[in-house]
């Protein structure tokens, strides 16, 4: 807990030869030369990913393979450099999954402008949309860089789902107990 | 601004007086490998000899500031990052804790402690990019290669903790993204122990070197008078013996609890700002291992404050009440009374402050950033001015500035 003026010693006969500054240098250099690589052989080797690592963001369906976003646009709305679109659309009245009522119609986000905050994905209140492990992207053209909904979904798959959210709701409903 | 510069020795100048010679003028940067970014320096020589200096600056400019106005004060978060990308964490923690200062909110232990373990590992990235870019500045190549695999490694935690290696936008205004990772302190606590001998090993290579003594010792020497006037924080003030630290001065986030030196320089020269470098280096290891060795449990987020911090995500999922309160605290942002707030934290590179003036809810209605790098650099037309033009390089090392937050 103090502060301490760093001293500097003058340097010795033998330092001003610079001869063990170099000596010194060398010893370093080879003891590291013995030491296994620190680099990796990108593409062909490929790092670790860790759990809850923040690629690109995907969207996902619950095990039944039910698409989970409802196309709030809270995510949307979040984004900072706004790079999400989402079109929401109505599910039929037919489908089983009727009771969510709302799914996109288009969701696109554009990964000339995502910054991989992570935002997105903390917001939903769905959890239907993810940073996965994916971490390099390329394309062509602008337009490609695009991702729709069908290529997000692609991207990213299935998730284990703890709630079951709809289905809960939807069999409470034909109980006659909703809410 | 700049000073003119004047022959120290008469004799020179009567020497020189006959030649009938020209100032030319020389245009360093805005893309130069020793300016760090894009800063550039429109120098006048006489010879090898810098009559003047005209630091340019902005080409990184991006209305950060007015960006803060039209979005939420967690939406600006990730714009933090952006400052000082050396080390965003240290500038997540800042910005968090002066929009907290501004609701009186105060954040429990374990979120404290795990931001002040951030900031000082960010401050060990910041200071080995320090060393090693200087290294290379001055002619010593492998100094950078032997710290950049030192940062390597602490990529490697910061990725594991939030989620990515650089960008970490990793606060949030009450609390953090998300908690610590099972076991990652202990790995965290792992890394100190196996680069406390590295950092010497890399000292080693400078510190008694006659080759890059030459090349920084009475180079750019800043006079404590000068450090004052000129608004230098950080590493930069303490080389020239001024001992302000804020950590010591006016502690944040739990910094009382631990104990740690605050090196000081003798001289102020390019040398004394790498010998304040390698050792707060040494004093910050000795900060995260104290922090780790009493780490507490508890919450790590403010759990009391309802309408700043997002409920927890299963909440979310089964409750109509978390559900709602989700959505307004997104749509409208960290509820905030009204008032203004300036909060400076200490920084790798100085002092970093936020200014916020609120009018109440969700959106800063002014934030203004004082960020180190801009004041450091102001000293740049008197500091060159009578140097060689390889000593501007070595100047330049010795400051570790980074443009983007510099020009924000
Ligand atoms: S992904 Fe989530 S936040 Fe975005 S619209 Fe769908 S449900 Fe809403
Ligand atoms: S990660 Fe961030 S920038 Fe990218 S889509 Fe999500 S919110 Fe937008």
């Amino acid at each position: 807990m103090a502060i301490i003026p760093l001293e500097r010693k003058p340097l010795s006969l033998a330092e001003r030869t610079y001869l063990p500054a170099i000596l010194s240098g060398l010893k370093t250099t080879f003891k590291r030369l013995l030491k296994p690589a620190e680099t990796l052989e990108y593409p062909e080797q490929r790092p670790a990913i860790p759990p809850g690592y923040r690629g690109v963001p995907t969207l996902v369906r619950d095990p039944n393979g039910r698409e989970k976003c409802v196309s709030c646009q809270l995510c949307e709305f979040v984004c900072p450099p706004k790079a999400i679109r989402i079109t929401p659309g109505e599910i039929p009245a037919d489908a089983p999954t009727a009771q969510v009522e709302k799914a996109p119609k288009a969701f696109d986000i554009d990964m000339l402008r995502c910054i991989y905050c992570g935002l997105c994905q903390e917001v939903c209140p769905e959890e239907a949309i993810f940073l996965q492990n994916q971490y390099s992207m390329s394309g062509y053209t602008r337009a490609e860089m695009v991702n729709h909904k069908d290529r997000l979904y692609e991207l990213g798959g299935t998730l284990p789902d703890q709630h079951f959210k709809w289905d809960k709701k939807k069999a409470a409903a034909e109980h006659g107990n909703a809410h | 601004m700049a000073t003119e510069f004047s022959f120290p020795d008469p004799a020179a100048k009567a020497a020189t007086a006959e030649f009938e010679t020209e100032k030319m003028s020389l245009s360093m940067g805005p893309s130069h490998p020793s300016t760090h970014g894009v800063l550039r320096l429109q120098l006048e020589l006489d010879g090898e000899i810098v009559t003047k200096c005209d630091p340019v600056i902005g080409y990184l400019h991006r209305g950060d500031e007015k960006i803060a106005e039209n979005m939420t004060y967690n939406q600006f978060v990730p714009y933090t990052d952006r400052l000082d990308y050396i080390a965003p964490l240290a500038n997540n923690m800042a910005y968090a804790i002066a929009v907290e200062r501004l609701a009186k909110l105060e954040v429990p232990a374990r979120c404290q402690a795990i931001r002040l373990i951030t900031a000082e590992m960010a401050r060990l990235s910041s200071h080995l990019l320090g060393l090693g870019a200087f290294g290379i500045d001055t002619g010593a190549w492998t100094v950078f290669m032997y710290t950049f695999t030192e940062r390597e490694k602490l990529y490697k935690l910061f990725e594991e903790l939030t989620g990515a290696r650089f960008t970490t936008s990793y606060s949030r205004i009450g609390g953090l993204q998300r908690d610590v990772p099972e076991g990652w302190t202990g790995r965290v606590d792992a890394f100190c122990d196996q680069f406390l001998p590295i950092l010497e090993e890399i000292l080693a290579l400078l510190t008694r070197n006659k080759i890059f003594m030459d090349r920084t010792v009475g180079v750019g020497v800043i006079t404590k008078e000068d450090a004052i006037a000129y608004g230098i924080t950080g590493p930069n003030a303490r080389g020239s013996g001024l001992g302000l630290d804020l950590r010591k001065d006016k502690p944040y986030s739990g910094y009382e609890q631990y104990e740690f030196d605050v090196p000081v320089g003798t001289t102020g020269d390019s040398y004394d700002r790498y010998l304040v470098r390698g050792e707060e280096m040494r004093q910050s290891v000795r900060i995260i291992k104290q922090a780790i060795a009493k780490f507490p449990g508890g919450p790590w987020f403010a759990t009391e404050a309802r309408k700043i911090f997002a409920p927890p995500k299963d909440k979310v999922l089964t409750s109509m009440e978390e559900l709602i309160q989700n959505f307004m605290i997104v749509t409208e942002g960290p509820q905030m009374p009204a008032g203004e707030v300036y909060f400076e934290a200490e920084n790798p590179k100085g002092v970093l402050g936020f200014y916020v003036v609120s009018k109440g809810g969700g959106v800063p209605w002014r934030l203004k950033i004082r960020s180190p790098s801009f004041c450091n650099l102001s000293i740049l037309p008197k500091l060159c001015v009578g140097s060689l033009i390889s000593d501007v390089v070595a100047i330049l090392g010795s400051l570790d500035f980074v443009m983007g937050e510099c020009d924000r």
